[in-house]
């Protein structure tokens, strides 16, 4: 008999929505990628590509073009024809401007960021000034017929070349007219046929590099307007090109799912000739590759198919280690799976609506391996749509399976779910506290008491639940230095004491919520932005009859300030004494600043120790009620961890325990489960770090010496999320590639070899 | 054995080894300059710096070891641009790119994730092309940067890529494999090629000629040719094919007198000894052959021709290791086409492998008494009898007549006594003899232990007997009218194969890494010729060819080669002869539009080649070997001679006694030649020439100067010149060396 038993869960049927465009912060370390639902993604190329920010989709929200401008402003357009800026604070749309150009096709900005020109299907490229707090419409470009499908400006910011059907234009920005038009069209057998110039790029020595819908990858001269070079890298179209910035490498990306590397190199060694040259294939994707980027390190490629692919340049790598692997992320780092663990359902969350599901059963036990049969089928109970445009930011079941939350950008809802027999029936909560929105996370507590929410600016709402079907605003957590990124991860102890949790930021802070029950129930609370003055703990409640709007503790102590809303916009500041206030103790400490994100953090339920897994693979393990690392935590820091661990290419997305045995930490990521026993020596780097396989032939003496701390099973391929329902038994969520494949649209036929 | 192209004219750089000294293997590039290339026996990569010596010579003096461990294959190694500049080689087993720049004496190891099986350089640009064992070709490029290598793939092949060519200005890459396809890449782009395609078998290598002007390529077969720069057939040069495996055995068409054996895959090559040319090769498999490694195909396993030629039995066997595919045609030779015509196809004539199948060779009798036996692993033989087709016709087909079988053994040898009245079959250990009348079993031999390998009745005036060889290494010699036996040797024979015009039956032997030859004749136990160590490599068939008119052999030892010739193939196809005079007497005029070396340019390579194989004759002259290529240029009057045609000349016989007796001057040189061993192998030859070719038309050009000096003579013989002239004979050609 096997150590667990394995829910082996395959019918999450989630489709990732595929990649629209990429943008990469110009000098700076992040890229931002827009998907085809119009969600919008960060990764930060410092945080070992962890998909930092997500802002979910929105269904009139489609985002054509994305660019970096002004520093870290980061901009979209659409075939809305609108031109939004995100707010990645807050994690959604900011504000948005109408191009008056009817659909944006393209976007691009000038190399020193004040500058925005979009490309309309009117045929016009207009400017837009950057400015604080928004964009400012500067004036219209010579206005052709043709939709502009691609825009790129010079370094030099002086010209802009335009891509269109059959053509390409050259703009001069200061006198804003056409000074060159160069037809890209194909002739076969005196056939003219449409060539769609897909992508564009325009070189600081006036070269522009065209790809096209005939495969071509072309080089003209901007001036004489002639074609210096035309390779033919594919049959079918090119659809995306990128060039890096030291401009002697260009990335192209074709429908049939391949990526090609163009080269600048030296005809001869010591020569001053130079030619493009196509060196390296990939072939990463099954469909159209709708975007490439091109960092200083690596070669970034998104498809239809979902994908995201980050091919590192090896000889740009410097040393071998996570830099150098081969990503590929077609799942969100982020939890989109919760699991009700006494009552065996599982809830799904898709873009606009939510599954909830029973878990199968046996009654049957077997060996090692083997497959049991099923005495009660998984049973899909509820499917919860989400009702408006927009998608689904989080959403959790509690463990006892009788709520679920969710949250958008602009509403929060809380289901109370009851069972009678076979029957579900599910009740929406009414009146739910008005919170400041969107819930970035949702955590219930382990009795199911309370629902965390994790919200902007650093704060964390504590909601009551009451039976049988109500819930009241509890409290309010802030970090004591406050924060202006929004949490995104939580994470509470099983004993209902602690609280941690993470912003965009990367500080951990842990909320005592014991102290805080003294005070409890003050009065329904509404937070809202930070007080006029400064520092403090600080929350807000509703005293007497006037509604407050702010409230402060000043550091001194002395009691409490706040502003009483007196009606017709006026407040009153008051100051209350500091016994009326509640204990100030809610905030119980934080985990050393570490450079890196988190990616999953969990509060042991019998130690209190707060587990923590960063984006580069290193683990910590943090004593809440010592407010320090744990002895094995330093140890494990000592020695450093496996060679092999440290490469792997993708984050740990969840962390649990194991009640039965303390010592055991389990955690995952896409493609391993691992159970980590601290108990059993670390490997050194010349050991087998995934040595289970090997472990079961040798005899059990042999074997108790090649026992490390680390026991990885890569069974389960891809994982999304994997828990344990009890002492021994686990749940797997699965996902196969080929079953998403299946969803998509047919890729371009393509004769295949032998076939 | 690789070739290359040296100004306009082609010359085969064959086994270059034995002809300059063994530590040099290859001559690999040769510079415009004076530098040259070559490979050494420890797979050192050495240049030779050649310094001009006083008049035409030079010498080489000095050596530098380039580079150490380089694979021994001629493939993996190239030269860039400037020879000084750039070299591309990798070492095969560690899957290792090396580019190596002489300037900056830096070397740069790359490994790649496939086996790399050739590689070329680009002409122009430093650009090395490497062809992979999974059919990719890699463009490697920015090689001299640390890091910031980069290579491009094409991808065509589905095999191994086996050589690779630039064109002379780089903007073209010529690439060939298995596929027997000729690909032409043009500006190192995936989606621009253009292909040649069917060129017969797999390609093994690609040269440019230096003008660009033609490109030609040798393939596994034996074969070279010559393509236009428009991917245009121009030439094909070919003699005898070599197939993968000669399963067929050596066989002699008794129409043409032409050798049979396997040629392309599924086909019957008839070569022409004479004109060393094919006669025509015939599709026997007709099935479509896929150029894919591995795949089993059906192929040819075993041919017999009828006494006239005028049937031809062929068995084809697809391998499969559960139920072997077999399939027995007879053809019936069509004089109106000259051609054989299909006539029987009979599947699965046996259960098992078809291990041998004989005509009952009756001259005198008509055609209805023709039988064929096949004998087969199933246990059985089978005897095959035409009959006559019910349609009004009269056409002929072959069916089954007799089964016979003994103690379920398996068939292994089947052999018709001269007469056409009795059948050996041997199953296994023992011998059966069958009445091919009545089909009684008449007696059986046995000789153990050890399975029967050969066995054949002996001719004329030996037809008594009946010789078998077991593979304990016994040959054994059975009496038919006493049924015992009558001798036996000791000797591990490999082939067993009597003379149809004589009683002499040559038997080969392999002992200890050497193939020997016994010709005996069956009624007496001792061998009347012995020739140890024929050659290094094993023989595995042999052929006696009738000649066309018998020969007049003055020794008696070698009286048996009288009426026909012996041919040997050896396992690495090599076609070998006896024979007991020169190659330029065998040969026709017709090869002497090979004759390239009046014309070759005066290079340092070919001074430094006339150099070494002058040394090498000398060398072969003192161990008593002898050697025929020689030269005369220090001769005005035999230089002379090879412009006249030979067909003015009267005959050789006529004039060479008196021409040698004008020549022959010092007394101690005389014997010594006639010391020397007379029999003159062609094996020993074939590896005496560095270019088998070219020294056929030197051969012959010093026999057409032989008599070109006595042309005006014309006198009759008297008979002491006749007297002179046989014992002229007796010598062998040797004395030529003195010039």
């Amino acid at each position: 008999m096997g150590e667990f038993e394995v829910h082996r869960v395959r019918f999450f049927g989630l489709v990732p929505a595929g990649v629209r465009c990429l943008a990469c912060q110009p000098r700076g370390g992040r890229l931002a990628l827009a998907r085809t639902d119009g969600a919008v993604e960060v990764y930060n190329f410092a945080a070992n590509y962890f998909q930092e920010k997500v802002i979910p989709g929105h269904e009139t929200r489609s985002v054509e073009a994305l660019c970096w401008a002004a520093g870290d402003r980061l901009f979209g357009a659409g075939l809305s024809g609108d031109i939004t800026e995100y707010d990645l604070a807050l994690l959604c749309a900011a504000r948005s401007v109408d191009g008056c150009g009817g659909p944006i096709w393209s976007m691009a900005a000038n190399s020193s960021g004040t500058l925005l020109a979009i490309g309309c299907e009117d045929g016009s490229v207009k400017l837009f000034q950057v400015v604080p707090g928004g964009i400012q419409f500067e004036r219209n470009l010579d206005r052709r017929k043709g939709r502009i499908l691609c825009l790129s400006w010079h370094p030099s910011d002086t010209h802009i070349a335009a891509g269109s059907i059959d053509f390409l234009r050259v703009f001069d920005v200061c006198s804003g007219q056409t000074v060159q038009r160069i037809m890209v069209n194909y002739h076969v057998l005196k056939v003219r046929r449409e060539c769609i110039v897909w992508s564009i790029a325009f070189l600081s020595n006036g070269t522009i590099v065209t790809s096209d819908s005939f495969g071509r990858v072309q080089f003209w001269d901007w001036q004489r307007g002639t074609l210096m070079e035309s390779h033919t890298v594919s049959t079918s179209a090119v659809l995306s090109l990128a060039v890096s910035e030291e401009e002697d490498s260009i990335v192209v990306g074709t429908s049939t799912g391949a990526t090609y590397q163009f080269q600048l190199l030296p005809v001869k060694m010591g020569s001053l000739e130079k030619r493009w040259v196509r060196t390296k294939p990939f072939q990463h994707h099954t469909h159209d590759v709708r975007a490439v980027a091109h960092s200083s390190t690596a070669l970034i490629s998104g498809g239809l198919d979902a994908q995201l692919v980050i091919r590192p340049l090896m000889e740009k790598v410097q040393k071998k280690g996570y830099d150098a692997a081969l990503r590929k992320f077609t799942f969100p780092h982020r939890r989109l799976v919760s699991c009700a663990r006494k009552a065996r359902l599982l809830l799904f969350q898709f873009s606009q609506h939510l599954e909830l599901w029973r878990l199968g059963s046996t009654d049957e036990t077997g060996k090692d391996g083997e497959v049991l049969p099923l005495c009660r089928m998984p049973e899909h109970l509820v499917q919860l749509k989400s009702k408006g445009p927009e998608h689904i930011y989080c959403s959790c079941v509690s463990p006892c399976g009788s709520w679920i939350a969710y949250s958008t950008a602009s509403r929060f809802h809380l289901y109370r779910v009851q069972y009678e027999g076979d029957g579900v029936s599910i009740k929406k909560v009414p009146k739910v506290p008005k919170l400041l929105l969107p819930a970035y996370q949702l955590q219930f507590s382990s009795d199911s008491g309370s629902l965390f929410v994790a919200s902007a600016r650093g704060s964390v709402h504590v909601l009551q639940l009451l039976e049988p079907g109500g819930c009241k605003h509890l409290h309010t957590f802030r970090p004591p230095s406050g924060s202006s990124e929004a949490v995104y991860l939580l994470a509470s102890s099983a004993d209902g004491h602690w609280l941690a949790a993470v912003g965009g930021d990367w500080a951990i802070h842990i909320y005592d919520m014991k102290c805080f029950k003294v005070g409890a129930g003050a009065g329904g609370m509404t937070p809202t932005s930070l007080p006029p003055w400064g520092a403090g703990c600080q929350w807000v409640q509703r005293i007497g009859p006037l509604p407050v709007s702010h409230c402060c503790i000043p550091r001194a102590g002395l009691g409490m300030g706040l502003w009483e809303e007196m009606g017709g916009g006026h407040r009153w500041p008051r100051l209350l004494p500091s016994a009326c206030c509640p204990p100030a103790l809610q905030h119980h400490s934080t985990v050393p600043m570490y450079n890196c994100a988190v990616t999953a953090l969990a509060i042991h339920p019998i130690t209190n120790n707060l587990v923590i897994a960063y984006s580069d693979q290193q683990l910590f393990e943090f004593s809440i009620p010592e407010k320090q690392y744990t002895a094995w935590s330093r140890m494990v820091q000592n020695c450093g961890l496996h060679r092999v661990w440290l490469e792997r290419d993708s984050p740990i997305t969840h962390i649990t325990f194991n009640p039965k045995n303390p010592s055991h930490i389990l955690l995952h990521d896409t493609y391993m489960f691992c159970v980590l026993d601290k108990s059993l020596p670390l490997p050194d780097n010349s050991a087998l770090l995934m040595n289970q396989s090997t472990l079961k032939q040798l005899p059990e003496t042999a074997r108790q010496r090649q026992l490390h701390a680390f026991k990885i099973c890569k069974k389960f391929q891809p994982l999304l999320y994997a828990d344990l329902l009890d002492e021994n038994c686990l749940v797997m969520v699965e996902r196969p590639i080929m079953d998403i494949k299946t969803q998509l649209p047919l890729p371009i036929q393509q004769k295949k070899f032998g076939t | 054995t690789f070739f290359c192209f040296h100004s306009d004219i082609y010359f085969f750089n064959i086994c270059l080894e034995d002809c300059l000294s063994s530590l040099w293997k290859h001559i690999l590039h040769v510079s415009d300059a004076v530098d040259i290339f070559l490979w050494s026996d420890t797979f050192q990569l050495v240049s030779v710096k050649l310094t001009k010596a006083a008049g035409q010579d030079l010498e080489a003096k000095e050596l530098s070891v380039v580079l150490d461990g380089v694979d021994a294959s001629p493939k993996c190694i190239a030269f860039g641009r400037e020879v000084y500049s750039l070299l591309g080689f990798f070492i095969s087993v560690g899957c290792w790119l090396v580019g190596r720049f002489f300037l900056s004496n830096e070397l740069y190891t790359k490994s790649g994730n496939n086996q790399f099986a050739c590689i070329a350089c680009h002409p122009t640009e430093d650009c090395i092309a490497t062809g992979h064992a999974d059919g990719k070709i890699r463009l490697w490029r920015n090689f001299y940067h640390k890091k910031d290598y980069t290579f491009s793939t094409l991808h065509w092949h589905h095999d191994t890529v086996m050589d690779l060519a630039f064109s002379m200005e780089g903007t073209s890459l010529l690439s060939g494999g298995v596929e027997s396809v000729l690909v032409l890449w043009h500006n190192e782009s995936n989606c621009q090629k253009d292909f040649l395609p069917r060129l017969g078998s797999a390609i093994e290598y690609i040269s440019m000629s230096s003008d660009g002007t033609l490109c030609c390529t040798l393939h596994t077969d034996n074969r070279i040719t010559i393509i236009n720069s428009n991917l245009r057939f121009s030439k094909s040069i070919q003699g005898l094919i070599k197939s993968r495996d000669v399963k067929t055995g050596l066989v002699v068409d008794p129409r043409t007198k032409a050798l049979v054996l396997n040629g392309e895959p599924g086909h019957l090559q008839f070569y022409c000894l004479q004109s060393d040319q094919q006669l025509f090769s015939l599709d026997i498999v007709q099935r479509q052959y896929i150029h894919q490694a591995g795949l089993n195909q059906a192929d040819l396993v075993k041919v017999a021709f009828s006494a006239q030629g005028k049937w031809l039995a062929t068995v084809e066997e697809r391998e499969e290791v559960t139920d072997p595919e077999l399939q027995l045609k007879l053809w019936l030779y069509d004089e109106e086409t000259q051609s054989f015509k299909l006539n029987t196809r009979i599947n699965m004539p046996h259960e098992d492998h078809i291990t041998d199948m004989c005509f009952r060779e009756m001259d005198e009798l008509e055609d209805d008494s023709l039988i064929l036996v096949t004998a087969g692993r199933d246990c059985v033989f089978k005897v095959w009898v035409m009959v006559e087709d019910t349609d009004p016709e009269g056409s002929v087909s072959w069916s089954c007549d007799f089964v016979g079988s003994y103690h379920n053994y398996q068939a292994t040898n089947c052999c018709f006594s001269e007469d056409g009245s009795l059948l050996a079959v041997s199953f296994e250990e023992t011998v059966t003899v069958w009445d091919s009348i009545t089909w009684d079993l008449k007696c059986t031999f046995c000789h153990p232990p050890g399975k029967i390998r050969n066995i054949c009745f002996g001719r004329l005036t030996c037809s008594k007997y009946l010789i078998g060889a077991t593979d304990y290494g016994f040959l054994c010699c059975w009496n038919l009218l006493s049924c015992a036996l009558e001798w036996s040797a000791h000797l591990n024979v490999l082939v067993l194969q009597p003379d149809p015009l004589s009683e002499h039956i040559a038997a080969v032997s392999w002992l200890s890494k050497e193939s020997s030859l016994f010709v005996f004749k069956p009624n007496e136990p001792r061998p009347i010729y012995i020739q140890r160590n024929l050659c290094k490599e094993k023989i595995q068939l042999a052929a006696f060819v009738p000649r066309d008119e018998p020969e007049t052999i003055v020794s008696e030892k070698y009286h048996w080669l009288r009426r026909s010739q012996l041919f040997f193939l050896t396992d690495t196809q090599e076609l070998m002869t006896l024979s007991t005079k020169s190659l330029e007497e065998r040969l026709t005029p017709s090869s002497k539009q090979l004759a390239v070396e009046e014309s070759l340019p005066v290079t340092p390579f070919s001074l430094l080649l006339g150099k070494h194989r002058r040394q090498q004759s000398h060398e072969d002259i003192d161990l008593g070997k002898q050697v025929h290529n020689k030269h005369k240029q220090d001769s005005p009057a035999v230089k002379e001679l090879l412009h006249t045609p030979a067909h003015v000349l009267p005959s050789a016989s006529f004039l060479c006694p008196i021409f040698i007796n004008s020549l022959l001057i010092s007394k101690e040189n005389k014997s010594a030649e006639e010391v020397a061993d007379e029999v003159e192998m062609e094996s020993e030859k074939t590896e005496d020439d560095s270019d088998e070719e070219r020294g056929v038309t030197e051969m012959e050009q010093e026999d057409t100067s032989a008599m070109e000096l006595l042309g005006e003579m014309t006198r009759k013989l008297s008979k002491s010149q006749e007297k002179e002239l046989r014992k002229i004979r007796k010598m062998d050609y040797s004395w030529i060396s003195a010039f």
